[in-house]
């Protein structure tokens, strides 16, 4: 039930990345096509959130290559804002700017970065609202909103710029549990209607309903790249069984 | 009729010279507020960057004017620097150089430690959105810097009105000098003159520094509440 295209939009080519000498992520390659969802597994500290980052320039990598449509990204004259208009990302932390309402923290991209017409943008804010449930707390101010409620607008954000592709980091790991469900089933719901994503996550059956393909990290390192009913029935990686043991209770 | 040291105020044109006084030290006290803050949001802004040399230099522009009075700074001015240029300063301009200098350094530190406080997630979002550092300091960080200084700005221009006070030392006619002269014209008619004079005065200063006091509040229950 592969759905991905064959068009090639992100290729990682033996990346390598340290902090202090210290070496976080290595001889890294993986390569996602227009329309997939991977989900990157593994224990904490492995890496997983530092290769986002590296792929959204927020980190700089020490070697190795990372292209977008076949440009490079560590070219020095790379234009990050221009990148990052197509590579949106959400957090962990639940990262409104709180100086301002819902429906100003949703287009302040589009018009300030991107300079697009106001009522457009309006409207297509308006429609991602609605579509996530939140239409009723555009004028609301972020701490009148629950954390579900916060990250399901800073995903809404990152979607009205139009990217084409979406980074999450661990974007549910520091809700109330009760709250997890609503942002997964936004992001489940991007997923079928074909958008391109990058998912960190511990949500274990969230991950196997979602990914076209399940990217196991440790130690900096890809150990298995496997389909997703694959990995979580026979993981052929040692570390991997390991790991899914742990989530057997 | 025995003659009420109140009086004194609305003798002759009294009032009037106060008034004047009043607008001198006003006058001082605000072109420095108003430059020094707009001037210090830049400071502060620079002080933030990663360069080390940069912020030490910030730093010993702060420390040079919390270390050295400000009385020293003004006779530094009128009569130091004028003589070495050979150029006339006003007491008035040279008031407001240096109480613009301490204000811009003041207002740079409380500007840098409002932007150092926000979260480092509010940086990274913005950046994930595609802004660039000028967008990002202008709709991000400045709007929310400017909500968290708002204590120190208020506490640094209730300071700066006072300390006005000094300027009579470098020959400018201010409330204070105003109310000076009247005292000493009539202390032998009304002995009780200073007590009404500088009550008086005592007075007007609240009537200065007080609004300022209630707007912080306002402002930041608004913001913050």
């Amino acid at each position: 039930m592969y759905k991905g295209s064959y068009e090639v939009l992100l290729e990682i080519n033996d990346l390598y990345k340290e902090y202090d000498g210290v070496p976080v992520l290595n001889n890294f390659n993986l390569t996602v096509k227009k329309g997939e969802v991977v989900v990157v597994l593994g224990p904490s500290g492995c890496g997983k959130s530092t290769l986002l980052r590296c792929i959204n320039g927020l980190e700089k990598i020490k070697g190795g290559d990372i292209k977008y449509r076949n440009k490079s990204l560590i070219d020095k004259d790379v234009n990050w804002q221009e990148i990052r208009q197509h590579i949106g990302m959400v957090f962990q932390s639940y990262d409104l700017f709180p100086h301002m309402t819902v429906i100003e923290n949703i287009t302040l991209g589009p018009l300030k970065v991107q300079k697009r017409n106001k009522s457009e943008v309006m409207e297509q804010a308006k429609i991602l609202l609605e579509r996530v449930g939140l239409l009723d707390r555009q004028n609301s101010y972020p701490r009148q909103l629950s954390g579900g409620q916060k990250q399901r607008i800073a995903i809404v954000r990152a979607l009205c710029m139009n990217p084409e592709i979406m980074l999450f980091d661990e974007v549910t790991a520091s809700l109330d549990p009760e709250m997890v469900r609503e942002v997964l089933d936004v992001m489940l719901g991007l997923a079928n209607q074909g958008m391109t994503m990058i998912i960190v996550t511990h949500e274990m059956s969230f991950a196997r309903a979602v990914a076209d393909k399940i990217v196991f990290v440790d130690n900096g390192s890809i150990c298995e790249i496997s389909d997703p009913d694959d990995f979580f029935t026979n993981p052929k990686a040692e570390r991997a069984q390991q790991f899914l043991n742990i989530f057997q209770y | 009729m025995q003659n009420l040291g109140i009086n004194v105020l609305f003798k002759g044109s009294n009032m009037l010279r106060i008034a004047e006084g009043l607008f001198v030290t006003a006058k001082i006290a605000f072109i420095s507020i108003a430059i020094g803050s707009l001037l210090g949001i830049v400071l502060g802004v620079i002080w933030t960057c990663k360069s080390k040399w940069i912020r030490l230099l910030c730093r010993i522009y702060l420390e040079a004017f919390r270390i050295i009075p400000i009385l020293v700074w003004l006779f530094i001015f009128y009569f130091g620097i004028t003589a070495e240029l050979d150029i006339h300063l006003s007491g008035e301009i040279t008031s407001v150089i240096v109480f613009t200098l301490w204000g811009i350094a003041e207002m740079g530190d409380i500007v840098r430690g409002a932007l150092e406080s926000l979260p480092k997630h509010q940086i990274e979002s913005g950046k994930a959105l595609g802004f660039n550092m000028r967008r990002l300091y202008l709709y991000i960080l400045i709007p929310q810097a400017i909500r968290r200084m708002l204590p120190g700005v208020i506490n640094l221009a209730t300071r700066m009105v006072k300390t006005t006070s000094l300027v009579i030392l470098i020959g400018v006619t201010d409330v204070i000098k105003v109310g000076q002269q009247i005292v000493e014209l009539s202390r032998l008619e009304v002995p009780t003159a200073s007590f009404w004079v500088y009550g008086f005065i005592f007075l007007l200063y609240f009537i200065i520094c007080y609004p300022l006091s209630l707007l912080s509040k306002r402002l930041e229950n608004k913001w913050i509440g």
